[in-house]
């Protein structure tokens, strides 16, 4: 009896690694050796064009630190970043808010705002780059007359970074709201009545002492989930700017793209890659952190 | 009886007078606010339809109208679906998603169940994996997963543009977290009348998995259609473009005729507002479900 149990889990066991192998085998094919094949690589001076490599140590990272290019790609995600950011999280947030309590055009609005996340980003750049075209976009018209100055917003150092940080949000936002939204349904209704027992009846009230605190484990997904995504701005570059004008969009994710499929600088762009690791990484740790001082306090 | 109209008029003054309490600053602001965004949100897909519509020298022009002038869109939309290989890039697309999303379900439905239903040696460790590896984008593992397509002379191949997304670790975890909630006792109960494990996947746990996997597919469709990055990396030929890909042609005045220019990009992102607006209650719990793991 218990022998042909133990048999019995056996067979299980086998089956249950047959299931589970065609995964596996792809898991480390896709994750686990690139992702030790790009530490390897970075430690290498390996080119495509040339066969052969050597070591080089710490080389590439130390170049890296001292590279000019990798300095600008990192201002220009950062001051990117600033743009983006706060819109990503608070203009969601408030969508969220706006349109939970409606029963009247919630579904509408929640497909109108939605939309842009569907859309082809690298087909709607080109009609963004139209509406912000400096002399005939629909957007310096508007500006125009309102007796402002036009403004090239895509060609102009100044702007550029801005300009891309506006796209960015457009296809972000309906994205953030919806998660923000599964937050709030997610928050008890007897919360509410207990807050308002206590005396918090304005909606500020509220808000502050039971959705805030409430929403926080959604708002720490968001906040992180953005922030990479912050770093992997790529397709509006691409097809818009290519890194220009004078590499004032040259942002971390083109960078690394330029270096190992333009240059074929394969250990320099491994590099820049285990530096992409690491900071995703980081963000990881934060998320992880942050929501387990949430459970603890 | 004297007092029923007093009483009616007062039940028909009441909703009247609360429609008009809550009609304040605030919230006439917050409806101003929802209309600008909604209307910033879908301008650009106004702009784009009605462009190509229009002939080239309309699309520019300073006084923009939402109907064109002078119409054009049979031209354009002709010249885009019958002189250039819109065809042949759709297509590409096409195959490509399907091909992925075949792969990733075929790959991710029974490794989900044996995580969530069945024990073995090892178990931890591959879930964990899985979920260190749903935070590695693409971007890190590109240069290796290159290298490795260009040794094997793959480059520009269908399979090239498959093979990172043919395991989805998301799915594996979807599905896992899915098939916990399946009952054991129906499971033990099919075990009993005789079914194998493979019938037990194909006939009891895929059925009633049928919304994730619904919610999955479309979520991996679009999210595959309109990548630019991994397609700009290994397609090298026309015969193997994606319609996403083929905006980049674009930057380079590939195509000064305006109108016909963006009535190839409404065929390209038209599917994917299809996709989603037909299948919109799947798309968003898919979007959603991303928010609660771990």
């Amino acid at each position: 009896m218990s022998a042909a149990r133990g048999s019995l889990a056996r067979r299980r066991a086998l089956l249950a690694y047959a299931l589970v192998a065609p995964a596996s085998v792809l898991i480390l094919l896709i994750y686990i050796g690139p992702i030790i094949a790009v530490i390897f690589a970075s430690l290498t001076d390996y080119t495509l064009v040339r066969d052969g490599f050597s070591f080089v140590g710490l080389e590439n990272y130390t170049a890296m630190f001292a590279d000019e290019a990798f300095a600008n790609a990192l201002r220009n995600t950062v001051i990117y970043a600033a743009f983006f950011l706060p819109g990503a999280f608070f203009i969601s947030l408030f969508l969220a808010l706006a349109i939970q309590s409606r029963k009247k055009f919630r579904s509408v609005l929640e497909v109108l705002f939605f939309l842009p996340v569907t859309s082809t980003l690298a087909a709607m750049a080109l009609v963004w780059a139209a509406l912000m075209d400096s002399r005939q976009g629909v957007i310096n018209n508007t500006l125009t007359s309102f007796g402002l100055e036009p403004v090239n917003f895509l060609g102009d150092p100044g702007f550029v970074l801005a300009a891309l940080a506006a796209i960015s949000l457009w296809s972000i936002i309906g994205f953030n709201m919806v998660l923000f939204l599964a937050g709030l349904t997610a928050i008890p209704r007897n919360l509410y009545d207990a807050a308002a027992i206590d005396g918090a009846d304005h909606p500020v009230d509220r808000f502050f002492r039971v959705t805030w605190p409430m929403l926080a484990p959604t708002s720490v997904f968001v906040a992180v989930t953005t922030s990479i995504t912050a770093f992997k701005l790529f397709d509006t570059v691409a097809v818009l700017t290519k890194g220009g004008p004078a590499r004032s969009s040259e942002v971390f994710l083109y960078l690394t793209f330029l270096e190992g499929f333009e240059y074929f600088n394969m250990g320099y762009a491994a590099a820049l890659s285990v530096f992409f690791l690491g900071l995703i990484f980081v963000f990881a740790l934060i998320q992880t952190l942050l929501s387990d001082r949430r459970i603890n306090s | 009886m004297t007092d029923a109209p007093f009483v009616t008029s007062r039940a028909e003054l009441h909703p009247l007078r609360r429609a008009w309490a809550r009609v304040t600053v605030g919230q006439t602001l917050i409806w101003l606010a929802l209309g600008a965004g909604a209307w910033i949100a879908v301008f650009p897909y106004i702009w784009m339809v009605s462009s190509s519509l229009k002939p080239t020298n309309e699309v520019y022009d300073a006084d923009f109208t939402i109907w064109p002038k002078s119409f054009a869109g049979f031209e354009n939309y002709h010249g885009v679906l019958f002189e250039q290989p819109y065809p042949l890039f759709l297509m590409n697309s096409t195959i490509v998603c399907l091909g992925i999303l075949a792969v990733q379900l075929v790959t991710a439905i029974p490794a989900g169940y044996a995580l969530a239903k069945l024990r073995f040696r090892g178990s931890a460790i591959l879930l964990g994996t899985v979920i260190a590896c749903l935070t590695i984008p693409i971007n890190v593992t590109s240069i290796p997963l290159y290298l490795g397509l260009v040794k094997l002379s793959l480059l520009d191949t269908y399979f090239a543009m498959m093979f990172p997304f043919m395991v989805s670790v998301f799915a594996i975890f979807l599905f896992r977290q899915f098939f916990k909630g399946f009952p054991d006792s129906v499971i033990d109960a099919a075990r009993v009348d005789g079914f194998s494990e493979i019938e037990i996947v194909i006939r009891l746990i895929v059925p009633s998995a049928l919304p994730a996997i619904a919610a999955f597919s479309v979520f991996s469709f679009v999210a595959h259609w309109n990548d630019l990055y991994w397609p700009l990396i290994v397609v090298q030929s026309q015969e193997k473009m994606t319609a996403t890909l083929s905006m980049m042609q674009y930057q380079s005045e590939f195509d000064t005729n305006y109108g016909r220019s963006f009535a190839a990009a409404t065929v390209i992102t038209i599917p994917m507002m299809l996709v989603f607006l037909f299948a919109r209650r799947s798309f968003i719990r898919g979007i959603t479900m991303t928010g609660v793991k771990g």
